[in-house]
């Protein structure tokens, strides 16, 4: 089955984000734990500010955790460059185990869902999950040089700046890990790599029905369904396909990518990128979980998995989507208050460089 | 020497060469290098049909500035360099007429790539 | 269900629910931008014809596209030929302009790579077809003068 069910339910003991200026102006600015004024970080190329922002972000979530670096037994992670180089440089910095992954930006989901399998299974104590993107770079990579004067079309999403990573851990705290599905590769026929949302949204549709047919539960059990980055037209396509296999997503349906952008900033259908559900879920979904807003959440990260040569060869784009459903553990609202303030308290340095 | 219906013309030919390619990349969300090369194209038919000078007459700079003009200096080129140097013409002719555009692009661009690095855009345009 | 009916049919349905845009604002700031960047050139042409009176117009053209280009050149390298590209839409890519700035922002946006490897190598990546089409359509033009 694709559902797994997590039978000791890991705890997700840290949550750590940081994220570029332009997305540190958007309605989550509050829930950010840090924000980036300069996204160069002060490196000479943006693959090299890429690697110190996913750097800062793992140090940051291991700093909030409570934890020494040596304390980790794994670092799940992936981003979207070429031979996911920003994580690897990332774990030669960190010297930590590292399990590289890559499901374009569903890699947050999967790389937190095998996390949570490790610990559940006894293999692992502590784990750090974690990815993030960078715009410049990813731009370079798969569209056009950044001073290059052309026009968007409207379907277009902005690769966001920014990332997010979760240690997680038999620790208890006050978010469990219940169940994860991996998701199977659809495709739908789009091939317009500007139009992202449409061709990973089948693909969202898939692993949601899957999983809550797994489960046994209805979409009106969770506070909060949450995919990726699959922007407002691809939101809008996956509620219509999940009314079609009648499904309802209704007021308790977000996307990560129309979350993440202000209205005014124009941004097209909003965020893209693996660093756009890692940021989102470390930093909003991380704090309303573990304050008890929330009780069970589903966060469905979206991937595309093509590639520029793929896609010149008129290959059409396959989707991904994996999913981990979040739950509250604590008690009651009062009691978490404690936990979670003696949680901030731990936060040695906001900057979280080492 | 000035004339302000060089400018006028300029501006409402130049512009409607815009505005059509506007339209394609509207409807076929064609490419900058597939829009470039169609209107290079373009302007080498222009001048192998002898319309494209009695085009750059009336709408001066309008028909030089955009691509159309590049395109059409290229065959220009060749066709002249053919009749005055023979088969040699075919091949040397094209360059030669637009080299300055060429040279001062590729010169330009090296120089600037040299001195200048790229910025992360705005979001918002 | 067969795939392939299943996938014509959701790009059917992508299709309708894109938004529609409104064509009219895009197509007058093209105009516009692409109006005024001809009009430009014109003033350099005139420039060049009054100090320049000896000067053939074939010549004094080159001399002002020249010109333009290096302008586009340097404003690619300031970033603001990018801002002026996401407004103007075709505006900024017809004219030579658009050309110019096809080469010189990949120059600029693989120099980390390094000279040779970078801005040399990949200055070409988007204008590489106009030098290729712009050469074997001129041969091309050349035979048709040979024969005519």
């Amino acid at each position: 089955m694709q559902t797994i069910k997590l039978k000791n339910k890991p705890y997700l003991l840290a949550g750590y984000s940081m994220v570029g200026p332009l997305e540190g102006k958007g309605p989550l600015k509050d829930y950010f734990d840090y924000i980036l004024k300069d996204d160069t970080l002060k490196e000479k190329t943006f693959e090299k500010s890429e690697r110190k922002l996913l750097q800062d972000i793992i140090v940051g979530a291991i700093d909030k955790a409570g934890l020494k670096i040596t304390d980790i037994d794994f670092f799940f992670g992936g981003d979207l460059l070429n031979q996911i180089v920003s994580s690897s440089y990332t774990a030669r910095e960190l010297e930590i185990p590292f399990i590289g992954l890559y499901s374009a930006c569903a890699t947050m989901a999967e790389s937190l869902a095998l996390a949570s399998i490790f610990v559940d299974n006894g293999l692992a104590e502590n784990v750090v999950a974690g990815t993030c993107t960078h715009f410049s770079s990813a731009e370079r990579q798969y569209r056009f040089p950044l001073e290059l004067g052309n026009q968007r079309p409207p379907t277009a999403q902005w690769t966001i700046t920014g990332g997010g990573a979760s240690v997680i851990s038999k620790t208890p705290s006050n978010i469990r890990v219940s169940a994860v599905t991996f998701g199977r590769v659809v495709d739908f026929g789009i091939g317009d790599v500007n139009n992202m949302g449409a061709a990973m949204a089948p693909a969202a549709c898939d692993t949601i029905r899957e999983h809550i047919k797994n489960m046994g539960r209805t979409a009106k059990d969770y506070d909060l369904i949450l995919t990726g980055d699959l922007g407002k037209l691809g939101s809008e396509i996956l509620i219509d396909l999940m009314e079609h296999d009648k499904i309802i997503l209704g007021k308790n349906y977000s996307d990560c990518g129309c979350m993440i952008y202000d209205k005014t900033e124009r941004v097209f259908m909003g965020g893209s990128g693996a660093g756009c559900s890692a940021s989102v879920l470390n930093s909003y979904i991380f704090k309303k979980l573990s304050a008890g807003d929330f009780k069970r959440i589903l966060l469905v990260s979206t991937g595309a998995l093509m590639s520029t040569t793929t896609s010149q060869q008129g290959d059409t784009i396959p989707g991904i989507a994996h999913a981990v459903e979040l739950e509250f553990a604590g008690a009651n609202k009062t009691n978490l208050k404690v936990n979670f303030s003696k949680d901030t308290n731990n936060v040695k340095s906001k900057k979280g460089g080492k | 020497m000035f004339n302000v219906w060089d400018y006028v013309i300029s501006f409402l030919v130049g512009g409607f060469i815009c505005f059509l390619g506007q339209i394609l990349v509207i409807r076929t969300k064609i490419t900058t290098a597939r829009i470039l090369v169609l209107f290079l194209v373009i302007g080498m038919v222009l001048e192998v049909f002898n319309v494209y000078a009695p085009f750059r007459e009336f709408a001066k700079a309008g028909a030089a500035v955009p691509i159309i003009g590049f395109g059409a200096s290229l065959a220009r080129g060749a066709i002249m360099a053919t009749k005055e140097y023979g088969v040699i013409g075919i091949f040397t002719g094209g360059l030669t007429a637009t080299a300055g555009g060429i040279s001062m692009a590729i010169f330009a661009s090296f120089i600037f790539a040299l001195i200048f690095s790229s910025k992360t855009k705005r979001g918002g345009h | 269900m067969d795939k392939q009916k299943r996938n014509t049919n959701y790009n059917i349905y992508v299709e309708s629910k894109i938004p529609k845009t409104k064509a009219w604002p895009s197509l007058f700031k093209a105009f516009l931008v692409g109006g005024l960047i001809c009009a430009i050139g014109q003033g350099f042409y005139d420039l060049y014809s009054y100090f320049f009176p000896n000067l053939a117009e074939s010549e004094l053209t080159s001399c002002m596209l020249m010109t333009i280009i290096f302008i586009t050149c340097f404003l690619t390298g300031l970033g603001i030929y990018d801002v002026i590209g996401a407004w103007g839409g075709a505006g900024s890519v017809i004219p030579i302009t658009g050309f110019s700035n096809s080469i010189s922002s990949p120059a600029i946006e693989f120099k980390k790579e390094g000279i040779i490897y970078g801005i040399c190598v990949k200055m070409f990546t988007i204008a590489g077809p106009v030098i290729v089409c712009g050469v074997v359509g001129s041969i091309i033009c050349g035979f048709v003068g040979l024969f005519n």
